[in-house]
């Protein structure tokens, strides 16, 4: 165990004595599979919200059942589950439609799509109250113009719709970055597993945790000022009391 | 995939959802009295006291409840065990256990979100309510308790009755450091009997189950403590978008 401050900050060198370039690669790390999962989320959620106000009724339930389950299970139990059944299922699949013998899922893509699914549901939610949001009379004016469905929703729908969702989709950035530390759990390694493995090998538990915390809390405030700009400038447009 | 052993299964899995719930009860009880703390803190004008339970609020809410928890059992509890004094003391057996490190771990976690949910509860309580108290001469902490914090935790009841439901979600993470909660149990017969589908998937429908029962409860008793008001005001169906959302055309 490191006894006084400058051996403190040597724990925290680059090289190899010290642990900063292993936390540095796994904090990128965190942010690329918490990009990815967000992005996969958006999909799903678009997707979802359309599924549950298109008035099919087959889409509907889908979507309904997909965002009570998800929101109803706690994640780190979604994540276990989905983590080791999801790349099951998916290598079974891909070996019998005949991608040769055995199929390695990639563990990248095991984790932001296992995070992607769960944040999908809570994206779902999130599109189709905004999408409700959205003033009628405009939808109806685009249709008079005789625009067609996709350029709709490109040009009138999605612009006004994005407004009303955005402080729900800053929060779900904000949980996605925390939520991406329980991918730990399974062995993936991002973030708080490099806290974990240079906690485990110097025995330095609280010092590790601490500077693991100070980096996620690093994160999210970059990632609220980032949030503030962007809300800002979207809402350029808009009257203010 | 046999009836036995579902069988065998299922009073372990009942034992973990007792544990469950008593983690749940605890921390929500600890974490939302805390959290009055907090709030009245942060709607405080004493500078020092603002931005501390500022500085509070966002530690709690920026970094991810895992590490939060790992940094007590781990962190903490490995000071603790190198401390002579503590390990000889009456209170080591509850310092080694992961429960309480859990519990403890979870209430502040709570203290943080509910803290931050009632003071805007307190915020939003009408102006002329609190000059009547005053006009009464009621003191500052009669005031508090007979007129400000009932009336903000019934205006952010329904987003505590959610911090709740999230606080039952975020409770399988005290599985992770050996507490075996039903999250725990569940993934301990996964390890032990290689079956990733049957305790899992168990665990997921009882889950599920906890959080349809919980909502029920709570719905009623938002309704009992809104008695005053005959119809409950719905305020996402009905209202039309407000105005300052409208665009500027």
């Amino acid at each position: 165990m490191a006894t006084d401050l400058s051996s403190y900050l040597g724990l925290l060198s680059f090289g190899d004595k010290g642990w900063g370039d292993e936390f540095l690669a796994g904090a990128w790390m965190t942010i690329q599979i918490s990009v990815s999962g967000y992005a996969i989320g958006m999909a799903l959620g678009l997707c979802g919200a359309w599924g549950k106000l298109s008035g099919n009724k087959v889409s509907f339930w889908i979507s309904e059942s997909y965002t009570t389950i998800i929101r109803a299970v706690p994640e780190l139990l979604l994540i276990i589950l989905l983590y080791y059944t999801g790349t099951t299922a998916l290598r079974n699949l891909l070996v019998m439609i005949g991608f040769g013998e055995d199929v390695q899922v990639n563990a990248f893509a095991a984790a932001a799509g296992t995070l992607g699914f769960v944040q999908g549901a809570y994206t779902t939610e999130v599109f189709r109250g905004a999408m409700l949001s959205v003033p009628k009379g405009q939808l109806e004016a685009a249709k008079a113009y005789g625009m067609s469905a996709s350029l709709r929703f490109r040009r009138i729908m999605f612009p006004l719709m994005f407004r009303y969702a955005l402080p729900g989709l800053s929060n779900l950035w904000v949980s996605i970055l925390k939520d991406s530390s329980l991918i730990s759990v399974v062995g993936f390694s991002e973030l708080l597993f490099s806290g974990k493995t240079a906690a485990a090998s110097t025995k330095d538990y609280f010092f590790f945790y601490l500077a693991t915390a100070a980096m996620f809390l690093l994160l999210t405030v970059m990632s609220n000022v980032g949030i503030h700009f962007v809300e800002r400038r979207l809402m350029r447009g808009v009257r203010r009391a | 995939m046999s009836l036995d052993f579902f069988l065998g299964m299922f009073p372990k899995l009942l034992h973990g959802t007792y544990i469950t719930l008593v983690i749940l009860l605890l921390s929500g009880l600890i974490g939302n009295a805390l959290a009055v703390g907090v709030a009245l803190g942060r709607v405080s004008k004493n500078p020092i006291v603002n931005s501390t339970s500022y500085f509070y609020t966002l530690l709690m809410r920026g970094t991810p409840l895992l590490v939060q928890i790992y940094l007590l059992y781990y962190g903490l509890g490995s000071i603790f065990s190198h401390t002579p004094a503590i390990r000889q003391s009456f209170l080591w057996p509850y310092l080694r256990d992961g429960f309480w490190y859990g519990v403890v771990a979870l209430s502040l976690n709570t203290a943080g979100y509910s803290g931050e949910v009632l003071r805007g509860g307190i915020l939003a309580v009408p102006h002329g309510e609190i000059e009547a108290a005053r006009a009464f001469g009621m003191s500052k902490w009669l005031m508090l308790r007979r007129v400000t914090l009932p009336r903000a935790i019934r205006i952010c009841l329904p987003t505590l009755v959610g911090e709740t439901i999230l606080l039952l979600k975020s409770t399988p993470l005290v599985s992770t450091i050996t507490v075996l909660d039903m999250m725990g149990t569940a993934n301990y017969i996964r390890v032990q009997t290689f079956r990733v589908y049957e305790p899992l998937l168990s665990a997921a429908l009882i889950y599920i189950f906890l959080t349809f029962v919980l909502t029920r409860i709570f719905r009623w008793v938002e309704r009992r403590l809104n008695r005053d008001r005959v119809e409950p005001v719905q305020i996402a169906a009905t209202a039309a978008p407000s105005p300052d959302l409208q665009p500027n055309l």
